[in-house]
This record gives C-alpha cells, sequence and structure tokens, in this order.
C-alpha cells in the first residue's frame, strides 16, 4: 500500500493482492459487495434490466482484467462505478448513435426556479412498503422518467451514496452542477411520486400512477 | 435578533441543501420559521425527504435473478 494514504479498507487490499497473485475466486468475493451498486449504476444509464445486465457484467469484467491498474488512492467502489458509467455510456452511444443524446432532455434548462405541482402532504412512507414490487416499480419509474442529466446525478448520489465530490469526478461536471441538478433531480421526483393527484402510498394498493417528466 | 422572513421560491431553492445541512445557521433558522407557519413548504420538504430516502434504501433497483452465477461462469470462461 506503500506510504500514501490508501482508502481501502484493509481485507479489500488483501483481496486485491490476492487476485492479482492469481487467486481468481478472490474477485468474486471482492466483488459480490458491489454487485448491486453496479447493477444500479447501469440500469440508471440504459434504463432497461437486459442491457443493464450486459453492461454490469462487461464492467465487473472489465474490472477484473484492468485490476493491476487500480490505485489504492482511491476507493475501489468509485473506481467501479466510473468503470460502469463508461461502459453504460458507450453501449448507449452505440444503441442510438444516430441520435443526439440531448433528445431526451427537454428539462435541460437548469437556470429557472423550480415551482413544485403540487403540495400535498406526504406522510413517512412506511420502509415494508418496498417489499412490494408495485411500490418498487413505481420509484423506478419515476426515476426513469427523469432526463439522463438529472438521472445520473440523482442515482450516484442519492442511491449509491457517493459524495458530491465524487459524483463530480465520475460525471465531469463541476461540483456545483452536482449540487443544482440534485436539487432539481428531488423536486421533480418528489412531484412524480408525492401522493398529491393519484398515487396512494397505503400497504396491500398499488400505487396507481406516477406522474411523468 | 428577530428571523428574516423568506418566501415559498427561497425555501424551494435551499430544500435540497437544507437536507444535507449545507447552509448557514442563520439560513436553517429562517428556514425552520418558515416551515412553522407554511404547510406547503412543510409538504415539500416532507416529500424531498421520503424521496431522498426511498431512491436510498437499496431495494429499489433488484438484481435479476442468477445475475451473479452468469456473472460467476463468465468470470471462470476468460482466458
Amino acid at each position: 500500500m506503500g506510504m500514501t494514504q490508501s482508502q481501502l479498507p484493509a481485507n479489500e487490499a488483501e483481496l486485491i493482492k490476492s487476485v492479482c497473485g492469481g487467486e481468481r475466486e478472490a474477485f468474486y468475493e471482492l466483488i459480490r459487495p458491489y454487485e448491486r451498486m453496479v447493477y444500479a449504476t447501469a440500469i440508471s444509464v440504459v434504463k432497461n434490466p437486459a442491457d443493464a445486465e450486459e453492461v454490469a457484467q462487461e464492467a465487473t469484467l472489465k474490472a477484473f482484467s484492468n485490476l493491476a491498474n487500480f490505485r489504492a488512492e482511491a476507493k475501489f467502489s468509485t473506481w467501479l462505478i466510473q468503470i460502469t458509467y463508461n461502459e453504460a455510456k458507450m453501449k448507449l452511444r452505440k444503441a442510438h448513435s444516430h441520435l443526439y443524446e440531448s433528445i431526451d432532455d427537454p428539462q435541460q434548462n437548469e437556470e429557472g426556479e423550480f415551482r413544485p405541482r403540487d403540495y400535498a402532504d406526504w406522510r413517512p412512507i412506511p420502509s415494508e412498503l418496498l417489499e412490494e414490487n408495485e411500490i418498487r416499480q413505481a420509484v423506478q419509474d419515476a426515476i426513469n422518467s427523469l432526463s439522463s442529466t438529472y438521472r445520473e446525478v440523482l442515482v450516484l448520489r442519492d442511491l449509491q451514496h457517493l459524495s458530491i465530490k465524487e459524483t463530480s469526478t465520475i460525471l465531469g461536471i463541476p461540483e456545483p452542477s452536482v449540487k443544482t441538478r440534485l436539487h432539481r433531480a428531488r423536486l421533480m421526483l418528489r412531484d412524480s411520486l408525492a401522493p398529491g393527484i393519484d398515487g396512494c402510498w397505503v400497504k396491500g394498493q398499488p400505487y396507481r400512477k406516477v406522474r411523468a417528466w | 435578533m428577530a428571523t428574516i422572513e423568506i418566501s415559498c421560491v427561497e425555501v424551494w431553492r435551499e430544500i435540497s441543501n437544507y437536507l444535507e445541512d449545507e447552509i448557514s445557521p442563520e439560513m436553517r433558522e429562517r428556514m425552520e420559521a418558515h416551515f412553522k407557519a407554511c404547510a406547503h413548504c412543510t409538504a415539500v420538504l416532507d416529500g424531498t425527504r421520503n424521496v431522498v430516502g426511498l431512491v436510498g434504501d437499496g431495494r429499489v433497483f433488484q438484481m435479476p435473478d442468477g445475475f451473479s452465477k452468469r456473472l460467476h461462469k463468465r468470470l471462470q470462461n476468460l482466458p
């Protein structure tokens, strides 16, 4: 690990050493805690489960092949997310090479003030609700209805819990933009999911409608 | 010293920073005074907090069944 400050927990450093020393099995253990994170990053960019799995797997294989290049000044998770994000963007470019990326970005304008659509009173959601498929689907639909500008920041920051700085590095955008977009993304998502018009956050009843953006 | 009142628009602008605790103590005080008086902004605050909680829960994006198995297989097949 040398004298530079390492960002790695001791067990990760050990595992990486083992993998680099030829123990392929150790890679499974290294990657296991991050599988879901890799998948979520992929799906936040490519949106559909089949492509997300392909991206997640390709990214993981790349991480394996390039592990010797990993430097311990970074967190392993951040490095892995960066690889996944790049892989997902590449997939998207291949799939839509005839389109410009901004085409799904009608919300590009980050300058104007955001006004909530309604003021529905939304008391805390019991977390057990997320055990229900329909509820998870409603949240996924709401996230997917955001344009990529907002979705990516939201996923890296609020789902993966990366810092503002890490998010800014991965996306290649300035920190103030991360903050602005995150803020906007959260308010838009609230507008989509707040139980004002059609929504219903009651156990045993499906969440009826996500208001798309 | 009396808290200086702020408008709803100013409150909305800062809600995310408020949740991240990235605002000055003065701004926090002004916002809290506003929330006490304004049910609309309180609803927006609660909802935004719920959204952050839902997204951050980690259960939203479930891995497809058999994901790890398929991944391990591909790793084994690498040269």
